[in-house]
């Protein structure tokens, strides 16, 4: 888990997202699929771009993935923000046009590579699992 | 060849700017004032004479600064009669004002359009922690809400994510980089108007604290309190004006790939490359032709992005393009961001760089002024999933 004292910032649920932001309830990362071409539609919304198909439903994925891009904070916004770490957006294996924003955790901040395996895992927050992502030495 | 497009049926004929300042001594609207009076009678026109009105994004209503004034807060002030007017945030960044302002004219609703862009957050950081993405005590709602529990303070984040890509694509150096704020910082010593005038060196920029990798401090821009003011005329109506006009060549405003700040197709390039290509398929120039590059600076890597993207260099090659700083001087092959920029002069995003052509051709550039007739420049706007771009060209 996170050991970054200041409380993280929540997204408004609605009924697009309330499935991703708590899918971590259950252990599960849900991303829209279309149950017509099986195309994933990240942000979710009930319409598939690439066969205009409406059967889009939130389903789970495996909850791996890989760092297509992260930065390294050093600049402590707040005072209670432990520095450095990491914002990255991380593709899911399952497609690679879906990419998630999330925090690298459970390593050090200056061992995150691009293209490195990682897995998700949950942090509550009210009623928000946040996913995040750690490195994946299975994959 | 495409004489038929409507931007070239446009000019600016007038530009003024306020104070420009860490710490304003006037309210932003009265910034406002003093920058659309200077850009009326500069364009040798009167408050009558203007019948449109336009400014990006609008006022809003937070505490950052970002836009304090709005098209309703100006025309009031002025007590103007318009035929038409816009405010607004969701256009092809900040230069949409500009754009809007082209259809108008050429749709017949006004001649002369005021476009003003006002910023005051230098004060607005001295009553608070200005982040203009969470608000205390409110769930994050909006595109920027799939980034909101993740320690997401600042637009330098988001935007450090593609320069990082950046970087490991194209295999850019931390010297290279330092090149664009080295040389703005250069420009800046020249303008008396810049907030930062003293010249930085390449250990100057390394010894400055990183903010999030890549970004340094000095790759990022300075939030200041000023307005700038531009006046766009028809293109009959400008030829009857005192100053020589600027014509509006070619402009750049297509979204064609995802917009998006975490879908965003090309992390790398972000949106700019079909914007640019645009730009340049409603023009016989080339970006051989263009005498001075005024691109967006809110980082460095904007700046970086755009060479690029316009064709300056290749894919990239920015980094080699910009290498020991020469070629980008005011002296060089292709003067960037002569005022001293965002990063130097001050933020007045995007604004600063039109008010910055305009003095270059009109040979109003004192001691920074670039030699012969610099008579073609290339401006753009914004990164991530949005971008503008605009030529400017000497009637
Ligand atoms: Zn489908």
């Amino acid at each position: 888990m996170s050991t970054q004292i200041p409380p993280r910032a929540l997204p408004q649920l609605d009924l697009d997202n309330k499935a991703f932001w708590t899918g971590g309830q259950n252990g599960e990362l849900l991303i829209h699929k279309c149950g017509d071409c099986g195309y994933y539609v990240h942000p979710p919304v009930n319409f598939c771009p690439e066969c205009d198909g409406r059967d889009v439903e939130p389903q789970p994925v495996s909850g791996r993935g890989t760092v297509e891009t992260f930065t390294v904070v050093h600049k402590q916004w707040v005072p209670e923000l432990r520095v450095p770490y990491v914002l990255a957006l991380v593709t899911i294996e399952e497609q690679d046009d879906v990419r998630l924003a999330t925090n690298i955790v459970n390593c050090e901040a200056e061992d995150v590579r691009f293209g490195m395996p990682v897995r998700v895992l949950f942090e509550r927050h009210e009623d928000v699992w946040t996913p995040l992502f750690e490195p994946d030495s299975a994959g | 060849m495409n004489t038929q497009y409507p931007e070239k049926n446009c000019a600016i004929t007038g530009i003024g700017q306020s104070e420009v300042s860490r710490g304003a001594t006037k309210s932003a609207l009265e910034l406002t004032v003093d920058a659309a009076l200077e850009a009326i009678a500069d364009a040798g026109l009167t408050r009558a004479d203007i019948d449109g009105l336009a400014t990006w994004p609008g006022s809003m209503d937070v505490n950052t600064g970002f836009s304090p004034v709005g098209a309703p807060g100006l025309q009031d002030a002025l007590r103007l009669k318009l035929g038409w007017y816009c405010g607004g945030m969701e256009m092809p960044g900040q230069y949409g004002a500009i754009f809007e302002a082209i259809g108008a004219i050429n749709s017949g609703l006004c001649r002369n359009v005021l476009i003003f862009r006002t910023v005051y957050e230098a004060t607005a950081r001295k009553a608070s922690f200005a982040n203009s993405l969470l608000h205390e005590g409110k769930r994050a709602q909006g595109p920027l809400a799939w980034f909101a529990p993740y320690y997401n303070y600042a637009a330098a984040m988001q935007q450090a994510l593609y320069f990082n890509r950046y970087v490991h694509e194209s295999g850019i150096t931390t010297e290279q980089i330092a090149q664009i704020s080295i040389n703005q910082r250069r420009n800046a010593a020249l303008n008396p108007k810049a907030i930062y005038r003293t010249p930085i060196t390449l250990d100057d920029y390394l010894a400055a604290p990183i903010i999030a990798t890549p970004l340094r401090l000095f790759d990022c821009d300075v939030p200041c309190d000023g307005s700038t003011a531009i006046i766009v005329s028809r293109m009959d109506v400008a030829r009857d004006l005192p100053n020589p006009p600027v014509r509006i060549e070619a402009i750049g405003t297509n979204m064609h790939y995802r917009n998006n700040w975490s879908q965003l197709d090309a992390l790398a390039t972000q949106a700019q490359p079909a914007v640019a290509e645009m730009m340049w398929s409603r023009t016989d120039l080339k970006p051989k032709d263009v005498r001075i590059a005024l691109l967006y600076d809110g980082f460095s890597f904007h700046t970086i992005n755009w060479l690029e993207n316009f064709g300056f260099c290749e894919r990239f090659e920015a980094g080699a393009f910009i290498e020991g700083g020469k070629r980008i001087a005011l002296e060089g092959e292709l003067p960037v961001n002569t005022s001293g920029g965002s990063m130097s002069a001050g933020r007045l995003h995007a604004y600063g760089a039109v008010h910055e052509a305009c003095t270059q051709m009109w040979g109003r550039a004192g001691e920074r002024q670039v030699a012969g007739v610099p008579d073609v420049i290339a401006t753009s706007t914004a990164g991530g999933p949005l971008a503008g771009a605009m030529l400017l060209v000497k009637d």
